[in-house]
């Protein structure tokens, strides 16, 4: 199943702290589009993935917003 | 067989926490990090807002240290809760409106909560004594164990040597002779044990690891408080304070200067909150007008809107207003001079 998070107009940490928040509330296996302004996610969101047992599957940026896909890992639960 | 037992790691993003982590991983301690976000860590921010700071790409040093170590961590936002330490802080404020002493004491605190609600079995941090003038010296370290509650839950690795036994020592979970027993500001111990570890491009030292230590910072603060005519602030209040030049032409109202096209595009995001100004006939930057403004004040921004513009030169500068209440109209004003702008003005 795919969610959404609207992390716009966040700064970094924020988006985050929003997308652990999100992930907690989800199953292993579940995807998590997170739509964001902050550059900074495209950094920060992959290295949380990295070391809580998601993965990164697909970044993508259009008119100034990223959307980062995740999978949920059973880590995270 | 004995169960393995677990240990929740402040992690800053910092050196010393890197390594007091580090340290108790080697006793095959199972270590997962921990890390608070109030608003005010510099730490925290990756988000390069001035195009000068674009061409240096930034990284959270707390997902960093945790990567390196190969453990988890744990953002936990206390914006809210934290509001307290700032405004009201039971032990004071360092040398501008750092609340250091009661800071630690609050994230310990925080820590404690987290050990019980995941079942963990004590809580670690970077601190040695003498590091810090406030909140890492001798007679202030036993404060922050008790009043966090974590008393001898809490363990210190880089200085354990030198502090009373704890829990994990006393039952044996850790060997307190692989400790160690720095003490002092003198960070050569830890470069050395940083090597001793393999680790490079740590974040280096630079100021501390929050705005409230930072001098301009802290001043308008004081300044927003002093404004408001009370002592209370919001998430924008805070992260406002660090874009863009501040100046205060009358107690009433204040106004934020984007300095570059970078500081304009993230005040952008704001302008539906705050009456705000732009030049249409010249390039110049987004402005925006904090407090209460009656006509003349309203002018008055417009004319020092013109003034940062590419228009300061000229006799007359179209200035577009956006008033809060979503009404909109051009003033044509000449921008003021510099001699009309006192230096008391700028925060």
């Amino acid at each position: 199943m795919t969610h959404r998070l609207d992390a716009r107009n966040l700064i970094c940490p924020m988006p985050v702290i929003r997308t652990q928040d999100k992930i907690k509330t989800l199953a292993t296996g579940d995807r998590l589009e997170v739509t964001c302004t902050d550059p900074g996610a495209l950094n920060d969101i992959p290295t949380w993935c990295r070391i809580n047992g998601h993965r990164i599957v697909q970044t993508r940026s259009k008119n100034h917003e990223i959307v980062i896909t995740i999978e949920v890992g059973a880590l995270g639960q | 067989m004995t169960p393995q037992r677990k240990a929740v790691a402040l992690i800053s993003g910092g050196l010393d926490s890197m390594l007091a982590a580090r340290l108790i991983l080697d006793q095959n301690i199972h270590i997962e990090g921990i890390n608070f976000y109030t608003g005010f860590c510099v730490e925290g921010h990756t988000h390069a807002i001035r195009n000068k700071d674009r061409s240096k790409p930034k990284r959270n040093n707390a997902l960093w240290v945790a990567e390196q170590l190969g453990i988890r961590l744990h953002i936990v936002e206390v914006i809210d809760e934290y509001k307290d330490i700032v405004i009201n802080p039971k032990h004071g404020y360092g040398a501008n409106l750092n609340p250091c002493l009661d800071c630690k004491g609050f994230m310990v605190r925080k820590a404690v909560e987290w050990m019980r609600e995941n079942d963990f079995d004590f809580i670690i941090t970077g601190e040695v004594i003498g590091q810090r003038p406030k909140s890492q010296r001798r007679d202030t370290m036993p404060v922050v164990a008790r009043e966090s509650g974590a008393d001898e839950l809490l363990l210190r690795p880089l200085c354990a040597k030198l502090l009373p036994l704890t829990h994990a020592e006393k039952e044996g979970w850790v060997d307190r002779e692989k400790l160690m027993g720095f003490n002092g500001r003198n960070r050569k111990p830890q470069m050395a044990l940083a090597a001793q570890y393999g680790f490079k491009d740590y974040a280096q030292p630079a100021g501390g690891c929050c705005f409230l230590t930072d001098e301009n910072y802290a001043r308008r603060l004081a300044d927003l408080w002093a404004g408001r005519g009370q002592r209370d602030y919001e998430l924008d209040d805070i992260m406002l304070l660090k874009v863009g030049r501040h100046l205060r032409p009358r107690p009433h109202f204040k106004l934020i200067v984007g300095r570059d096209e970078g500081e304009n595009n993230f005040l952008r995001g704001y302008t539906t909150r705050f009456t705000h100004f732009y030049a249409k006939s010249h390039l110049g930057p987004l402005v925006l007008l904090d407090g209460e403004a009656d006509k003349r004040d309203v002018r008055l921004a417009a004319e020092i809107t013109a003034r940062f513009g590419k228009g300061r030169n000229a006799d007359k500068v179209v200035i577009s207003v956006h008033e809060q209440n979503g009404e909109e109209r051009d003033l044509t004003v000449t921008p003021l001079t510099p001699e009309c702008m006192p230096q008391e003005w700028y925060l």
